[in-house]
């Protein structure tokens, strides 16, 4: 963990983002049982700050705390100060007196957390920052796909779809690229900087999801982000769907055991056909459902023991 | 002007170097400044009844004029005032600056130059030339009363931070302006190719997730104002140069004849968009911090001739202002006192350029450009002069600013080459601490 909260994947190192998965992997049979409750966070405050609307992540965190005994607290910026025209800065001040344990936060600015993290000393855990970073996603990622593998290294995964917008996209590059991934991205043109390039040697780049999936282990779509969009960068959702929707018969070009992720929410029929959604190596919902186990492992390294 | 400390403009610079292109000279001597006025250059000069200054070790050049600056008043003085900002111009060695029109209101008739002039001459230390804005309220579709304002004291003409896009309204700017000699200053920014942009797209931007300004957007104005320079025979001057394309576009006009002139920051020649780090807004401004390769080509055209001024584009931003997301953060650096000793510990130590390279670049150039009487030490001209210390070694502590704001990148920057006093008009308006 890096010395104060979790800001992104970039600076971890392999050895710390293992040490995260393994705990992980201790945290995973439990959510299957009854009586999930553990008190490892007991007395810690956690306060959940989301600027931008969220489902999944949002409860995912608070889940997991809960599931660790921490009190938790949750805000939108809806209905708070930043409505009376405070500042993020003030707002975190003004949450930090109240001396929580740990904050974490989605924003839409890419870099709020960086910045807050300059200016603050209580943890900040990065819960998506614009286009930048996910980290907690590319975590949970990386778990489903040891879920089906025995290695990252050596994998062929592509990720299709609105790359120049996707903090998930990113944040899954900095973690593959660690591991010895190759990761091959695939969008339409606008949508695919060829900057990207300059992540690693690993990274390919392609226009064509054909060729994004031929002997892929992981397909990994996103959705188009119309909401950060300045201008319209594709002429239509049906043009996008018509080259970059996954739909059953790309799965022939992929390797047979090929998995199918989605970081959600996902549009059937824009970037993933209903079909896909649904077909048996989809593996969405264990997205989900291993993001408890990842942030619970998160919380714990982070809040349970100091020391690292 | 305030707290001469010394009268009348009587004055002697002793045992300088003294070094001005406008006439060729490059010198140990003394100057002589009578009642504001060089009255003499030569070594061992006597004189009763005049303050002495000792220059020993030192360079005399040219006052220092920046064609580029951001003094903020009328409209917003939380961030900078004209008496402020020329406190920070002096202490920076410019006897001269030019403020941009975007101010509030901005600078489109004769009621706000008048102010800007008159203030000027209450408060600040050194000489302030408004540029007057090309159309009203810098909206890009009416031409503001350029000839009026002209006689008020505009010295040039620009929509800076808020460019026209209607290329016709430019092309009838450059033609009007033309009638009064004026230069047309154009910050060179297609706002279609920018809009959202927080930094220039390259691959620090993709990773950051920040949405990228390309190069296209300054390269496509150059382009175009230079076709419609052409066309009208206007005097272009393209404010704050940062790409390589839009240099050699400035170098093919002038080896065409055209009178196209380009001034580049001590920021884009010192700092790339590599340099950006942790979202720190004091890296953010228009245009953005470029590509190492184009910093490099803006260090060689700096070096050989097609850059004609060094400017400052000093642009106060108050910390409630800076201390946001990066999205959200205005555009903007300060400058003034950072100038020099950037040019010389970049430029000058490092063998891109003379000294009398460097003097071109701060003070005969900019004159020419902006149609000065300055820029020049012959005798019976008006007696600006900066006197600087190009070994001297410091740190810049933005805690130690004149300026109202301390949104700069180069607090810290330990430099070699500073400024040791600016005198305008033979008075003595700043001098360094010994």
């Amino acid at each position: 963990m890096q010395r104060r909260g979790l800001l992104g994947i970039e600076s971890l190192s392999r050895e710390q983002i293992q040490q995260i998965l393994d705990r992980a992997k201790f945290y995973q049979p439990l959510q299957a049982r009854t009586g999930k409750k553990l008190d490892t966070l007991r007395g810690k405050t956690i306060i959940h700050l989301f600027y931008e609307s969220s489902t999944r992540t949002r409860t995912s965190f608070e889940i997991a705390a809960k599931r660790l005994g921490a009190d938790t607290i949750s805000i939108s910026a809806k209905g708070s100060s930043a409505d009376k025209g405070e500042s993020l800065l003030d707002t975190l001040n003004t949450l930090a007196a109240m001396r929580p344990d740990a904050i974490v936060m989605r924003h839409s600015a890419s870099g709020a957390p960086n910045f807050l993290a300059r200016m603050l000393e209580t943890p900040i855990i990065n819960a998506g920052d614009g286009s930048h970073e996910h980290p907690t996603q590319a975590l949970l990622d990386a778990l489903t796909i040891l879920d089906h593998r025995p290695s990252l290294a050596g994998l062929r995964v592509a990720i299709i779809g609105d790359i120049v917008h996707s903090r998930v996209a990113r944040s899954n590059l900095h973690l593959l690229i660690k591991f010895g991934a190759e990761v091959v991205l695939c969008g339409p043109p606008p949508m695919l900087p060829r900057e990207f390039e300059c992540f690693s040697p690993s990274v390919k780049l392609t226009f064509n999801i054909e060729e994004a999936i031929a002997d892929a282990d992981v397909i990994m779509m996103l959705r188009v982000q119309f909401e950060r969009q300045n201008a319209p960068l594709i002429p239509s959702e049906n043009e996008y769907f018509r080259f970059y929707g996954l739909r059953l018969e790309h799965l022939q070009a992929a390797r047979p055991d090929a998995i199918v992720m989605h970081p959600g929410p996902i549009n059937r029929g824009r970037e993933i056909s209903s079909e896909v959604a649904d077909f048996p190596r989809s593996v969405i919902l264990t997205q989900v459902e291993n993001g408890i186990a990842v942030r619970m492992a998160v919380l714990d390294l982070l809040l349970a023991e100091p020391r690292l | 002007m305030i707290e001469p400390n010394n009268s009348a403009g009587n004055l002697l610079i002793r045992n300088g170097r003294v070094i001005d292109p406008s006439q060729g000279l490059d010198a140990l001597a003394d100057v002589l400044v009578k009642q504001g006025r060089v009255a003499k250059i030569q070594p061992n000069i006597s004189a009763a009844d005049v303050t002495v200054l000792d220059a020993s070790g030192m360079i005399v050049a040219p006052g220092f004029i920046d064609l580029h600056c951001h003094l903020r008043e009328p409209g917003r003085e939380h961030a900078e005032t004209i008496e402020s900002g020329g406190r920070a111009a002096a202490a920076g060695g410019f006897t001269s600056v030019l403020t941009m029109p975007n101010t509030r209101p901005v600078n489109d008739n004769i009621a706000v130059t008048q102010y800007i002039i008159q203030t000027a001459h209450d408060r600040s230390p050194v000489n302030v030339f408004p540029v007057g804005a090309i159309s009203e309220n810098s909206r890009g579709e009416r031409l503001a009363p350029i000839g009026a304002m002209r006689e008020a004291g505009i010295v040039a003409i620009s929509d800076d931070g808020m460019p026209v896009m209607n290329s016709n309204v430019m092309r009838q700017a450059m033609s009007y302006a033309s009638r009064f000699g004026l230069v047309v200053m154009d910050h060179c920014e297609d706002l279609d190719l920018t809009a959202g942009g927080q930094m220039h797209q390259g691959g620090n931007a993709v990773r950051m997730g920040l949405l990228g300004i390309p190069s296209s957007s300054e390269d496509v104005m150059v382009s175009r104002d230079i076709l419609l320079a052409a066309e009208t025979g206007a005097k272009f001057h393209v404010a704050h140069l940062s790409t390589a394309e839009a240099l050699g576009m400035v170098r093919r006009a002038k080896e065409r004849g055209l009178t196209v002139t380009c001034e580049v920051t001590p920021h884009h020649f010192t700092l790339s968009d590599e340099d950006i780090r942790d979202y720190d807004t004091n890296y953010k401004m228009k245009p953005p911090l470029r590509s190492p390769a184009d910093r490099d080509a803006l260090v060689q055209g700096i070096a050989d001739g097609t850059v004609d001024a060094i400017a400052t584009d000093h642009a106060p931003h108050a910390g409630s202002d800076k201390m946001q997301e990066f999205d959200l953060a205005p555009f903007g650096i300060t400058g003034l006192e950072t100038a020099l000793g950037l040019a010389l510990d970049r430029l000058l130590h490092r063998g891109h350029i003379t000294l009398t390279r460097l003097i071109e670049l701060f003070s005969v150039n900019p004159a020419r450009i902006a149609g000065l009487d300055r820029g020049t030490l012959k005798v019976g001209s008006v007696a600006d002069v900066t006197v600087f210390d190009p070994d001297r070694r410091w740190t810049f502590d933005v805690n130690h600013t004149f300026s109202r704001s301390r949104n700069t990148p180069f607090h810290g920057y330990s430099l070699r080459g500073a400024p040791t006093a600016t005198i305008v008009a033979g008075n003595i308006v700043w001098q360094a601490e010994k």
